[in-house]
């Protein structure tokens, strides 16, 4: 069983990394990874959500009627989300600022609701509990991956502690303020899931239409 | 009036909710194959988006915001930790009615948006919408306009993107690049294109 839970933990992230393989739980991704600080506190904040959602709807899987499963799940995840809101407008008030609405947000995250349906309804709960960390985790890896590009090649540093000394400060950097816009985490994400498939082939989509050469009689 | 309009034409361009925000990013990623479904979604979208938005801000203003409850007899009592899971509510109850109505009254339509609608309850742009109108404060007319113009600006965009990508599944593009990457590529660069609308106000 060890091996499995290990399994469990470590799958989600490379091998199905919840945002390049399955595609969930992407709108925040993109939003909050201007700094790494935010990225930060925004994957602790989902892998938590995420890891007790599972646990406690897991839990309660034979109770609860088929028809009305994605409401109950709803109402879990939203009470633990209210929970981690409020413990970050008390200790945290300028990245609760910061994050703004999408810590609310991580209610409709598709990864909590996504790992609840698919595993925690069907199995017991410390296997969900630590398949929703995996998930969680492999989320939040993702997060501080481009994180990491677009702060230290968006203001030229990392966690707020600058790095690469900008022109503006008198030092030699020129940033590019690209990287701090919205599209750029488009980019970012892109290219990363190009670099994991080319790492590993056997994530590469089917393609719809072969290109076919004719060849020269 | 004249601010509304402003305030719809801000919620449609420049602050598109998938593009400037990426709100609804999981479906508008994975629905937009085709352009015909893209619409129905779309539609679905605007129609949820423009109901609740308003249903949220009545909620926020006579039961939850701090002192709202003065008509109850309760002037001290502030319930806003529990919008959250009010908002989720009033969505999830908004979209099941909606279906059921849809069911009753208009079977064609019902069959076209049937699929789409449960997906919509847990779209983040629904409630993405209900909690930037409580940011915001907006009131129930500015609420009313966003709610039906950011909804069009996600219908919008996700139609916009299944066109694009209606064409692009014949190019030759990289393995690994097949698929999700060059969808997100794709959604940068509209994104970019959108960004040309900020500074555009009337």
């Amino acid at each position: 069983m060890a091996q499995t839970y290990r399994s469990q933990l470590v799958d989600p992230l490379v091998d199905n990394n919840p945002i390049t393989l399955q595609v969930l739980g992407i709108c925040s991704a993109l939003a909050v990874t201007s700094s790494m600080q935010v990225a930060f506190v925004m994957s602790i904040a989902v892998t938590l959500v995420t890891a007790f959602s599972s646990m406690f709807i897991s839990m309660l899987r034979n109770q609860i009627p088929s028809s009305i499963r994605i409401i109950v799940q709803m109402v879990i995840i939203a009470s633990l989300v209210i929970l981690v809101d409020q413990v970050l407008k008390a200790f945290a008030y300028e990245i609760s600022k910061t994050l703004s609405v999408f810590v609310g947000l991580i209610i409709t995250n598709c990864i909590v609701m996504g790992r609840a349906e698919a595993f925690a309804m069907k199995n017991p709960p410390v296997a969900s509990f630590i398949d929703g960390a995996g998930n969680g985790l492999g989320y939040g890896l993702l997060l501080m991956i481009v994180a990491f590009f677009r702060e230290l090649f968006g203001a030229g540093s990392l966690f707020g502690v600058t790095v690469l000394e900008t022109v503006n400060n008198g030092g030699w950097y020129v940033p590019n303020g690209m990287l701090l816009l919205p599209p750029s985490a488009f980019f970012v994400i892109g290219l990363l899931i190009w670099g994991i498939r080319t790492w590993k082939p056997a994530q590469v989509e089917e393609r719809e239409y072969k290109i076919q050469t004719v060849e020269a009689h | 009036m004249e601010g509304l309009l402003s305030l719809a034409v801000k919620a449609v361009f420049v602050e598109n909710l998938a593009l400037s925000f990426f709100l609804g990013m999981c479906t508008f990623l994975a629905v937009s194959k085709k352009i015909s479904t893209a619409i129905g979604l779309g539609i679905s979208v605007m129609v949820v988006q423009a109901i609740t938005v308003p249903a949220n801000n009545l909620l926020l203003t006579y039961l939850l915001a701090p002192g709202a409850l003065a008509w109850a007899g309760f002037p001290d009592v502030d319930l806003t930790f529990l919008g959250l899971i009010s908002y989720i509510g009033v969505i999830a109850a908004m979209v099941q009615i909606l279906e059921m109505l849809l069911d009753k009254y208009f079977p064609p339509l019902y069959n076209a948006l049937g699929v789409f609608l449960p997906l919509i309850t847990v779209n983040c742009a629904i409630l993405g919408g209900s909690l930037f109108m409580v940011e915001r404060s907006y009131n129930f007319a500015e609420a009313t306009t966003y709610g039906l113009s950011s909804g069009f600006g996600w219908a919008l965009a996700i139609t916009a993107m299944a066109g694009v990508r209606e064409k692009l599944k014949y190019s030759d593009i990289p393995d690994g690049l097949q698929g999700l990457g060059i969808t997100f590529i794709t959604a940068g660069l509209m994104a970019m294109a959108f960004m040309s609308f900020s500074g555009v106000k009337l």
